[in-house]
């Protein structure tokens, strides 16, 4: 028969005590990483962002932040105001297009990505994926494939006679059965994530293309 | 889950335990997850393995220190706490590393908090043993579980892109094994590699014996 008897239970202040402890630790851990971090974090991210906008806008030498108030006037975002798309400007200080960002749900998760789009020509001037969980080797294509990445700088997105809204949505159709401008080849194995792209690209458009080209005005009038 | 009892062993045995006699994929088969879900490249392996090791070095070192002020009752509240602290804090140091890496390695950065080696380490061994000990076994365990997410990754890599660390190795001839990518790959591939050391380790012994017998 074992003489070791059964330990003695904790009072409930020693548990609350101790909880409490371990969580003050554990909070002051976590502020100390985030505040080391954090300026690491933030520049990391406004690269990316910079270097997207640059990519989907080929020929702009300078970006300009912009907004949309609630009312749908477009002008430039105050300092330190979150941007709601961003205008490039060439060597000039002419429109090359405007960096919009987007994302809506792929195949796994949500995909987040930035297009450039020439309200004077109707086009789209460029795409990056900025986010994505597709799948490895097979829907994260639409990040690495050149080709499919390169066939978004032209690409049509025509409006109505009134310009009140887009004719035809973006399409991503088979590869090879490309008709018209609007259409973009889809990546074999990606279907669903090329599909998804156009999806977001519609979506997005569909919001934008028509404010942008009723107030084409106002980006020019923009620039210096 | 097949902890294992820590017995009474020198610095060096702690350290050296959990890279190969019990190694945490290899030979506990626990922590399948994130082995099988990131393990699609030899760069992601290698990241994962390393913020793994990361965060159960200082989760058993924290839970080590901290044994004598935890109640038993509330103790495993207190591990998850301490792992999810370490977790949050690689997080943020891989964001600060790369945007890049956090986004091939998603969702698997947060689930290392449920990762049943690190539960398992903190139970069986962090909060039975002392600080330096406690920090030798994790260290051991987490470049275990690093060594194995590597041979892993390093076959997957190698078939599934022909590549080695994104470094072409075959040539622009080499045809893909896609699927080598997909999950069905790393379950191939994990097998390949139990069924491989269950062969080596069944000829030793039976070598051991034979060397016995005689």
């Amino acid at each position: 028969m074992s003489n070791r008897s059964a330990p003695a239970p904790t009072s409930v202040a020693a548990m609350y005590r101790a909880l409490v402890g371990i969580g003050s630790i554990c909070a002051l851990l976590i502020v100390t990483a985030y505040l080391l971090t954090a300026p690491a974090i933030a520049r990391n991210r406004a690269e990316l962002l910079q270097q997207a906008i640059f990519a989907v806008l080929p020929g702009a030498e300078t970006v300009r932040p912009m907004r949309r108030d609630a009312g749908g006037t477009i002008g430039p975002a105050a300092p330190g105001e979150e941007a709601a798309f961003h205008l490039g400007l060439d060597a000039g200080n002419r429109v090359v297009g405007v960096a919009i960002e987007a994302s809506g749900m792929g195949y796994q998760d949500l995909i987040g990505l930035i297009y450039g789009y020439s309200p004077a020509r109707g086009q789209l001037t460029g795409m990056r994926v900025l986010a994505s969980r597709e799948t490895p080797g097979l829907g994260d294509k639409i990040i690495t494939d050149p080709v499919f990445v390169g066939s978004f700088a032209g690409l049509a997105v025509p409006l109505s006679q009134d310009g009140a809204r887009v004719a035809h949505a973006v399409e991503a159709v088979p590869a090879g059965k490309r008709s018209q401008p609007w259409q973009f080849d889809a990546i074999t194995g990606a279907t669903i994530s090329s599909r998804a792209v156009a999806g977001i690209i519609t979506a997005s458009t569909a919001q934008w293309a028509p404010l942008l080209h009723a107030q084409a005005g106002r980006l020019e009038g923009d620039t210096p | 889950m097949s902890a294992t009892v820590p017995g009474p062993g020198s610095p060096a045995d702690d350290l050296l335990r959990g890279l190969w006699r019990e190694n945490p994929v290899f030979v506990q088969v626990l922590g399948m997850c994130p082995t099988l879900a990131v393990s699609n490249s030899a760069l992601n392996a290698l990241t994962m393995g390393l913020a793994t090791a990361f965060v159960l070095c200082l989760s058993s070192l924290l839970i080590s220190l901290l044994r004598h002020v935890v109640p038993r009752e509330v103790r495993i509240a207190s591990f998850i706490l301490v792992i999810a602290t370490f977790v949050t804090v690689v997080d943020y140091l891989i964001q600060a590393i790369s945007l890049a890496l956090h986004a091939a390695l998603g969702a698997f950065i947060s689930l290392i908090v449920v990762n049943c080696i690190i539960l398992g380490r903190a139970e069986a061994f962090a909060a039975r043993n002392g600080p330096l000990r406690s920090f030798l076994d994790g260290l051991g365990m987490g470049l275990g579980f690093t060594l194995a997410l590597l041979c892993l990754g390093g076959v997957r890599e190698l078939l599934g892109s022909g590549s080695l660390f994104g470094i072409g190795v075959f040539g622009s001839q080499f045809e893909p094994w896609t699927v080598m990518l997909l999950p069905s790959g790393g379950f191939f591939t994990l097998g390949a590699w139990l069924l491989a050391i269950a062969w080596w380790r069944r000829r030793r012994e039976a070598g051991a014996r034979v060397q016995e017998a005689n």
